[in-house]
């Protein structure tokens, strides 16, 4: 007689199943990679140059709008759809060179200091900290005062404020590799203590710099598009989506609602597929890192 | 025994189910049980074999991942199963009280001693506050903790485990239940302790008119509490019966090879004897007999057959081939 | 105990140092401290004045000396544009920016916690479902363009509530809302992972046991318990929170101190981003040690160490 207690109940549950491969963000990164590397041919128009007597035009859809600019125009007569489109150019160069910029200094700070131990960790350890403690935000702020804005500046401002995260778990990481057998085995072997660091320890923690990767994109992304929109990000005329909603504020306020709305949008939906991507990447490649 | 009994299981199944519903453990295998009012029964078997799940299964708080699969659980004439949760909920520490292992994690270490064993009184019998807490401060001298006024306003942090461990016997008594299980209540004692709150749940069990279920892997605690005893195996009942009869003469090789393995002073072995092999895996059971892989005595049959439950002698039953009527070879008795 | 304390206040005061060093550090090597420190379009003298001051002629670690005694004494320059002392109008705006990290810490823990609780009391179900999606547009919508979302549908729209500026609760609540968005998020998982953590506790199980009902059992014994971590990290985020409004702030014209920090970038008064990062990692720095101690004083464990 088979009975079913209450509190068990084994019909399938309504839940987002995270062993499913995430297509859909996967997609639309790749598609947002490829617009980025194709800007130029698929930008209807330069989006630096605009035309007065166009100005504030609405997408294609609303009254008013024309088929001429789909998404209607800016505060200099600019065709947003261009202007999109090569902001997704910006938004893919520096976040993903940011991040695999701070992604390669924090590993190897992060096994560094992890495997030496002894002050070299001590050093950098209080270095992470100290940064650490500085919000992103405002610590990325402060740089670009000192050292100025420029794409490249920026790159690298960021790369600076974010190296800390990846070197503390991959240093965490390191520490528990360090009591496993092979890395013994090598030390018991004689290897120089750089070849183990090359040989063993750096392929086993590129698991997690890969998925902290991931998750680090969305935010570095956000904060550049942060920075763009208080004026200090990438330098105009180069369109940015951060720069765009700082421009569409102007237009906001009489209703000129695309310039605010559609270029969130693109950072929201590449943050979003990112993030996706990176949990799904979490769970899959390494369940010890379920509590990042 | 010739009272009905105070709660008989008969031929329960509980299935632990993974998340994929690939894999099943049968963590509890067609065990029957019965126990009647007043009585102790203990039930003895190692980690894994079924115990606490059998425990947890009669009064069904099972983890959402297991499921009764199937049997019935008679308490006092009424089937567990067919009961709603509200129900099962006023029967839960009234009627049957459970004592978990680990003191210190069952106690809320946010609330007083005396709210937490006030609790289940204010529950079950809408007594109020002061009355509630009346009874907590008996209780507590029932279970023999001094200054028990004090106490009632401390935190569980501030005692140490054996007090604990008497507060949650407290706790378990306090609705004055028919039936208290004991989930391994001394293991996480001291030696020197253990002895002493075993003289205490006796005496409570004979204050109160409890029947006691005793769940332990120490045979030593069987012997000194339990009139009846059960011994489980890879999520079955393999022996059970009155614990004086099975300690004397073991019917089922895995119980004599549990008691062969006590050392004992009057040994002059070498070598402590330790069964072979490991607990299997309960989710990949072999066909037959679950104890086959180890047992000393095994023969073909075993292998390829579950073994049926043989009456041996008047009250007692094993599950063995040995033991079949057309086994062939008598009943053996246990090593010395 | 007296031992954890003063360790925990040497490693705070260490802390301390080696940020006003790396500030220091950034301004004196990777910039240029003259045009940083001096105020664009000063005559000569006034550059020499500055040169004077600060020492610039002077070896690193002597420069390190007057910034550091500079600190320490509260002097953190003037501002080129307010021509007073930075730290005055620092004080001066703060309260602001904790009014509203105030109201959106509140926002975000009445949103996150409940949700939180629901989700992991009904894991695996609809709500849960419902509160990972939150969890994830939390992350990915970055709060100013939440704010400003809110001003084009509160303010433009429907014309209910005034989109800058402040001085009434109505101009408190658009920041408020766009500010504690991302943290509802966060407290809203710490709640639920805790809250899980707690129910599978062998004291809720004993609370079962004793046949408590099921509401009796989440709202007095689970509660409480999950209840601590989230606290904890609430404690640390507002101070956060203080420290990243700067756009929030920007977009809705707070008076706050990140609204200071835009001024000062976009009016180049450099002495005002200097002291709005310094203090701001100050800020986080004692908050970390107050928990410490905060946590000494509570865990029995610590307060019995030697």
């Amino acid at each position: 007689m088979a009975i079913e207690s209450p509190a068990v109940s084994l019909a399938p549950r309504f839940s987002f199943r995270l062993d499913a491969f995430p297509l859909l963000p996967t997609l639309i990164l790749t598609s947002i990679g490829l617009i980025a590397l194709l800007a130029g041919a698929l930008a209807p128009y330069d989006p630096e140059i605009g035309s007065l007597a166009a100005r504030f035009r609405p997408p294609a859809w609303q009254a008013g709008g024309s088929v001429e600019h789909l998404l209607g125009t800016d505060h200099l007569g600019r065709d947003v759809l261009s202007r999109l489109i090569f902001g997704a150019r910006v938004s893919v160069v520096v976040g993903f060179t940011a991040v695999v910029v701070a992604g390669a200094i924090g590993t190897l700070l992060g096994i560094i200091s992890g495997y030496l131990g002894g002050w070299v960790d001590q050093v950098i350890m209080r270095i992470t900290d100290t940064w650490l403690a500085l919000p992103a935000l405002t610590f990325a702020i402060f740089l670009t005062a000192i050292v100025g804005p420029s794409e490249m500046n920026i790159v690298i401002i960021l790369a600076a404020v974010y190296w800390t995260r990846y070197a503390r778990v991959i240093r965490g990481e390191v520490l528990s590799l360090k009591e496993r057998e092979f890395v013994r085995l090598a030390v018991v072997a004689g290897c120089s203590k750089w070849t183990i660091m090359r040989r063993h320890i750096l392929p086993n923690v590129l698991n997690s710099a890969v998925v902290l990767g991931t998750l680090m994109l969305g935010v570095v992304i956000v904060t550049e598009a942060a920075l763009s929109f208080l004026g200090v990000g990438v330098p105009p005329p180069k369109p940015a989506w951060g720069l765009m909603l700082a421009d569409g504020k102007k237009g906001m306020m009489v209703g000129y609602w695309w310039l605010t709305v559609l270029p969130g949008l693109c950072i929201m939906l590449m943050v979003l597929s990112a993030n996706l991507l990176g949990d799904w990447l979490r769970v899959k490649l390494d369940p010890q890192l379920r509590q990042l | 025994m010739a009272a009905a009994p105070l709660l008989k299981i008969e031929n329960l199944s509980t299935h632990y189910v993974s998340a994929r519903g690939t894999r099943v453990v049968r963590a509890v295998d067609g065990v029957s049980l019965s126990i009647g009012a007043r009585e102790t029964l203990g039930i003895v078997g190692e980690s894994g074999s079924g115990k606490s799940t059998l425990a947890l299964s009669v009064l069904r708080l099972l983890p959402p991942s297991a499921q009764i699969a199937s049997g019935r659980m008679l308490f006092e004439g009424e089937d567990l199963l067919q009961k709603s949760e509200a129900e099962m909920r006023r029967l839960r520490g009234r009627r049957i009280a459970m004592i978990l292992q680990d003191p210190m994690a069952s106690l809320n270490p946010l609330f007083t001693v005396g709210d937490q064993v006030a609790e289940p009184i204010r529950v079950h019998e809408r007594a109020k506050r002061r009355t509630a807490w009346r009874r907590a401060f008996d209780l507590l001298s029932a279970v023999r903790i001094a200054s028990p006024a004090t106490r009632l306003l401390q935190f569980p942090h501030e005692m140490s485990g054996g007090m604990r461990q008497r507060i949650v016997g407290a706790i378990g008594i306090s609705c004055e239940p028919r039936l208290l299980i004991a989930d391994e209540p001394t293991t996480s004692l001291d030696l020197t302790i253990q002895a002493q709150y075993l003289n205490l749940l006796r005496e409570l069990q004979q204050a109160h008119g409890l029947a006691l279920i005793f769940i332990t892997h120490n045979l030593g605690i069987v012997a000194k509490m339990c009139d009846q005893l059960a011994v489980m195996y890879a999520g079955q009942v393999v022996e059970a019966g009155p614990v004086r009869q099975i300690f004397d003469s073991p019917a089922h090789p895995y119980t004599q090879a549990l008691l062969n393995s006590i050392p004992r002073l009057s040994d002059n072995r070498r070598r402590l004897s330790a069964i072979d092999g490991q607990p299997p895996d309960l989710g990949l059971m072999p066909a037959g007999c679950a104890f086959a892989p180890r047992c000393s005595q095994v023969r073909e049959r075993c292998r390829s057959t579950p073994p049926p439950e043989v009456a041996v002698g008047d009250r007692r039953q094993a599950k063995c081939w040995l033991l079949a009527a057309d086994a062939g070879d008598k009943f053996t008795r246990g090593a010395a | 105990m007296t031992n954890y304390i003063l360790r925990r206040l040497g490693y705070s005061f260490v802390s301390l140092l080696l940020l006003s060093l790396t500030i220091f550090l950034f301004v004196r090597v990777t910039g240029d401290p003259t045009t940083l420190l001096v105020e664009p379009g000063a005559p000569q003298a006034d550059v020499d004045a500055i040169r004077e001051r600060f020492g610039l002629d002077q070896p690193i670690w002597v420069q390190y000396g007057t910034f550091l005694s500079s600190l320490v004494t509260g002097d953190f320059g003037n501002s080129f544009y307010y021509r007073t002392p930075v730290l005055d109008l620092y004080l001066s705006r703060l309260p602001n920016s904790l009014l509203l990290a105030l109201a959106a810490m509140v926002f975000s823990l009445l949103i996150g916690i409940p949700s939180g609780i629901l989700a992991a009391v009904r894991v695996g179900g609809f709500w849960d479902s419902a509160g990972k999606l939150f969890s994830l547009l939390g992350l990915s919508l970055p709060s100013f363009w939440v704010g400003l979302l809110l001003i084009l549908v509160f303010s433009v729209s429907l014309g209910w509530l005034p989109s800058s500026g402040s001085g009434t609760l109505w101009h408190l609540l658009m920041p408020a809302f766009a500010l504690g968005w991302y943290f509802a998020a966060a407290h809203m998982r710490l709640t639920r992972s805790s809250m899980l953590e707690v129910l599978g506790s062998e004291y809720i199980k004993l609370a079962r046991l004793k046949g408590l009902p099921e509401s009796l059992v989440i709202a007095k014994h689970a509660f409480k318990n999950a209840l601590i971590p989230v606290l904890t990290l609430a404690g640390i985020n507002l101070v956060i929170m203080i420290n990243v409004a700067v756009v929030v702030e920007t977009v809705f014209a707070w008076p706050g101190i990140g609204r200071l920090l835009y001024e000062g970038i976009t009016f180049r008064d450099f002495p005002v981003v200097q002291a709005v990062v310094l203090l701001g990692g100050a800020m986080i720095v004692l908050v970390n040690l107050l928990i410490d101690i905060l946590y000494a004083l509570i865990d029995p464990r610590i307060r019995l160490e030697r």
